[in-house]
This record gives C-alpha cells, structure tokens and sequence, in this order.
C-alpha cells in the first residue's frame, strides 16, 4: 500500500508535468489563434469547439495565450531558479567551506534579506530596475539567491571535515576543486529538491507580480497577468479566470507531486 | 629526509590555551619505518596531521620546524605545501569507511593525485592507476576501476586508499592507525603489504599506532608518547626488550600474550 502511494505521487506529478511542459513547448511553435489577435466579434465569446477556452475582453483565444502564457512564465521561473541557484551554490560553497569572518558577515546579510517577504523585496528592486520580463527575472533571481546559499552552505559545513574531503586536501587539491569537485556532487541531492521547490516558489511568486501588475507588461500574455484581467469579468466571463487559474494550479502541484515522489523514491 | 625539531602544538579555541604536543623531535631517513606508538589523546595524531601539513591554520599555534627535504612544512607557502601533499608525503586515514568519496568511482579516485600533480593524459593514468591497485594485490583492477566504494569491503577500501596514497610514489606515506578498523587476518595483510612496498619503493613509513604487537612487526624505530610529551625513543629491538622508562614497561606488560594451560 505505502509503495503503491509513494509511486502514485509521482506517476500523477509526472502526467501532469509531461502534459503541461508539452503543452508549453506546443505553444512555442503553434496555437491555434494569434495570442495578440484582437477580435471584436468573439468578445466574450464562450467555450466551444473554435475557442476551446472561450475569449476575453478583447475577443483574443483563451486557449491561445495560455499556451503563451505559461511558457512565459515557465521561462521566466527556469532564469529566476538559474540565478538563485548558480550564486546561491556559490556563495554557500564559499561560506559554507571557509567558516570564519567572511561566513558571519554574508550570512547576516542572507539573514537580512531573508527577514523580508519575498515579493516585497522583488518589489524594491522592481521600482529601482522599471518592470519587464527581464526586470522580473533579476528581481526574482536576487530574491531567490539567500534560501539557497543557507541551503548549501549547510551541506558544505557537514562535509567539509568529513574523512575524504580532509583526504582530497591532502593529495594536494586546491580549495576550489575540493568545493566543486569533491563536495558538490554529494551536496547534489538536496540542492537537486531545492530546486523544484525553488521552481514552484518562482512560478507562484511571477504570477503574483504579474497579478499586481508589475511583472509581464501587456500584451505579453503572462499567467498572473490573465488572471488579474479576468478578475474584472468574473461574473460575464468565468471561463476567463478559471482556466488562468487551473493552469497555475496545474503547472504547481505537477511539481510538487514530482518532487513529493523523487524524495521518497 | 624528515627532520621535526621543536615542535609544539597550541589550541586556542577555548579560553585557555591547550598544549598537545610538547618538544617533538625526531628524525627520518628515506626507507625508514618509524612507529610512534602511545594511547589515545598521547598527541600522535596531532603530530602526524602537522607533518602532513593538514592542521588549519586558524585556531591553533605550532612552533618549531618540520623540515622535509629542506623545505620548512610549517612556514612555507601554501601553494608549495600542496605540492607536496600528495606528491610527495601522503597520508592513509584510519577508517576506511569513510575515507572514499561515496559518488565517485575507485578509479576515478585514485587517479586524483596524478590528476593533481602530473601531466598524464588520460589513458597514462588508467594505465597507472591500473597498476597502483594491482600492487596492492586487489583481484581484477579494470573491474574495481568502475565500482563504487560501498562495493567495497574494509580490507579492499584500506588497499584502495594505500594505493591511491602510492599512485604518485611519494617518498613518505604517514599510516594513521590504519588497521585498528579491520580485523586481525585482514591486519596482518596490510603490514605485510607496507613492508612489501617499503622494500620495492623505498618508500619511508612513519606508522601510527596503539598495538604495540603490530608496531614490533613492522618498526625498525619506535617513539613513545604519553600527554604530549616523547617518553622514549630508539631502536625497536631495544624499546621492547630493555624499555627504559616505567610508562614504556607498562605499555609492553599490557600486550596480550598466549600462555599454555598446563604451564601455569
């Protein structure tokens, strides 16, 4: 029972991932309406087999831009994940490895940056950089940079007095190749969940700037952007919001189902 | 070849600071097998890690001179020390359990002196690492060159790391009670070997131990330590046979003997 559960997790985030990313990656090079394509005729046009999701405001493919959108946002999240982790690894393998003065001074730092809720810090630096799709992903990837960093650093504290490290040093490796050589690939495995969690987070936190209006700018359709248009239809429209949503959901839970099982398997 | 003149070892990550190696000297030629032999906390460790030239420098203070082939181990520069380390002194940890990194392939490790320090291209170091684990009498080396260290028992894992420490042929190999964790057939496999490798490379050993029994096997000089301080040194013939001091005839008496029932 318990095995059949652990598998389960992991076969429905699969399926739901595999569906979603194929949907995205379909929508880099087809959908099945102009994503941008105003249409005043299907304004508030309802689902059916034209407009599988039905039309918004402007009479554009649901459908269409959700494809967009997602891949938009998956991207956006991947760049976000990138930076948080690439900086984070390296400054946690730095601090982590050496202890001492340099590891209290950036970790209060990290501890700082940290103190402060996510969105309102990528909002800071939002209002210094000007918004964008690029912007977010700075923003977003500076936000991200303190959670892994601790999470690395962790790992390179337990193993840097462990025997074989202690060993490599003593074969005359230098401190940069014990770090990325000798104990990142151990360190992997955490780093690796981080990732996915890290990934969720990203996704979440593009489709609130977005929603608050401060992330993709139009007509760049953008998820969390969808939804917050579709919130002033709510009622003439449902279709609008629920299938922004859905996605979101979707795209969310996949990950975290898929990361739930790799952690028990 | 090794000559360690005055040296103390200081702690000073607590409040008062703690002496743990009080006036070492000693002194080895190549092909010399020196044991120091003492119980646990004696400072045994401590002075091999600083002649190895593993000790971090932050909290703790050492005097005195380790010269290895008239360079000062204590004083040098880093890059210089690193040099060394592997190249020419090497060390065998005492669990061999834990010693292998437990992602990376034996061959992989092994190679990693020659990757650090020589100019081998790859199918060289295959070669050679090939040949280091052979040398150690491990069966089958182009299988064991692809296994991973939990395939390994301790006995085998103990072989890989001396053989990992000999791959550059290195002109001492510290052994830091490198049997205590294997069982006693294995033990004797292992002294064998190093009195083995001693003999075709003249490779100096400087053996760590507590088992006087191992240390009479193998030592042609002992040094005695207790709390930090050198009790007693010299050839191993004369330590064990007129020990001097009342702490060296206490360690002896304290070897297990085999006595016949009917003689008692």
């Amino acid at each position: 029972m318990r095995r059949w559960n652990k598998d389960f997790n992991f076969y429905i985030g699969f399926v739901i991932t595999g569906v979603v990313l194929l949907l995205v990656f379909l929508g880099i090079f087809y959908t099945p309406y102009d994503a941008e394509a105003m249409s005043a005729a299907d304004k508030f046009a309802g689902i059916s087999l034209h407009h599988l999701m039905g039309c918004d405001n402007f009479g554009r493919d649901i459908f269409s831009r959700i494809l967009k959108g997602s891949g938009t946002t998956l991207f956006i999240a991947l760049c976000t994940v990138l930076i948080g982790v690439g900086i984070g690894t390296i400054i946690g393998a730095i601090t982590g490895y050496y202890g001492g003065w340099l590891d209290e001074v950036l970790m209060r730092f990290n501890d700082s940056v940290l103190a402060f809720p996510s969105i309102l810090v990528a909002l800071v630096f939002i209002s210094i950089l000007g918004s964008g799709k690029y912007h977010v992903i700075i923003a977003l990837g500076i936000v991200f940079i303190p959670s892994f960093a601790r999470i690395v650093r962790g790992e390179f504290m337990h193993y840097r007095n462990l025997d074989y490290v202690q060993n490599a040093k003593l074969m005359g490796a230098g401190d940069i190749r014990i770090m990325f050589v000798h104990i990142l690939p151990n360190a992997w495995p955490v780093i690796a969940s981080a990732i996915i969690i890290g990934f969720n987070n990203a996704v979440l936190a593009e489709a609130s700037m977005s929603f608050l209006g401060i992330g993709v700018q139009p007509p760049d359709p953008s998820l969390g952007r969808m939804l917050s248009e579709a919130q002033s239809y709510l009622f003439r429209a449902p279709w609008y919001a629920f299938f922004s949503g859905l996605t979101i959901v979707l795209m969310i839970l996949g990950f975290a189902l898929l990361s739930e099982g790799m952690k028990r398997k | 070849m090794l000559d360690v003149i005055d040296l103390n070892i200081e702690f000073h990550d607590h409040l008062i600071p703690e002496t743990v190696v009080f006036d070492f000297d000693m002194h080895m030629d190549a092909g010399d097998i020196v044991g120091i032999v003492g119980e646990s906390g004696s400072g045994k460790t401590m002075t091999a890690l600083a002649i190895a030239g593993l000790l971090s420098r932050h909290d703790m203070q050492k005097r005195g001179k380790i010269i290895f082939e008239e360079t000062d181990l204590l004083n040098c520069e880093r890059a210089k020390l690193r040099s060394i380390q592997g190249n020419e002194i090497s060390m065998v940890f005492q669990e061999p359990m834990t010693s292998l990194n437990p992602v990376k392939k034996i061959g992989w490790q092994v190679e990693e002196s020659l990757r650090i320090h020589k100019d081998f291209s790859k199918e060289e170091r295959y070669e050679k690492t090939i040949k280091a684990l052979a040398d150690v009498e491990l069966d089958a080396p182009e299988k064991l060159y692809h296994k991973y260290p939990y395939e390994l028992s301790g006995g085998m894992r103990q072989r890989v790391m001396i053989a990992a420490a000999l791959i550059c042929n290195p002109k001492l190999i510290i052994a830091d009670e490198i049997t205590t964790a294997l069982d006693v057939t294995v033990q004797a496999q292992i002294i064998e070997l190093l009195k083995k490798v001693n003999k075709r490379n003249g490779t100096a050993i400087l053996f760590i131990s507590h088992d006087l029994s191992l240390v009479k096997q193998i030592c042609s000089r002992v040094i005695v330590m207790y709390q930090g301080n050198i009790v007693e040194q010299g050839d191993a013939e004369m330590i064990f046979h007129h020990p001097q001091e009342e702490y060296t005839q206490k360690l002896i008496a304290a070897i297990p003997k085999i006595i016949r029932k009917s003689k008692v």
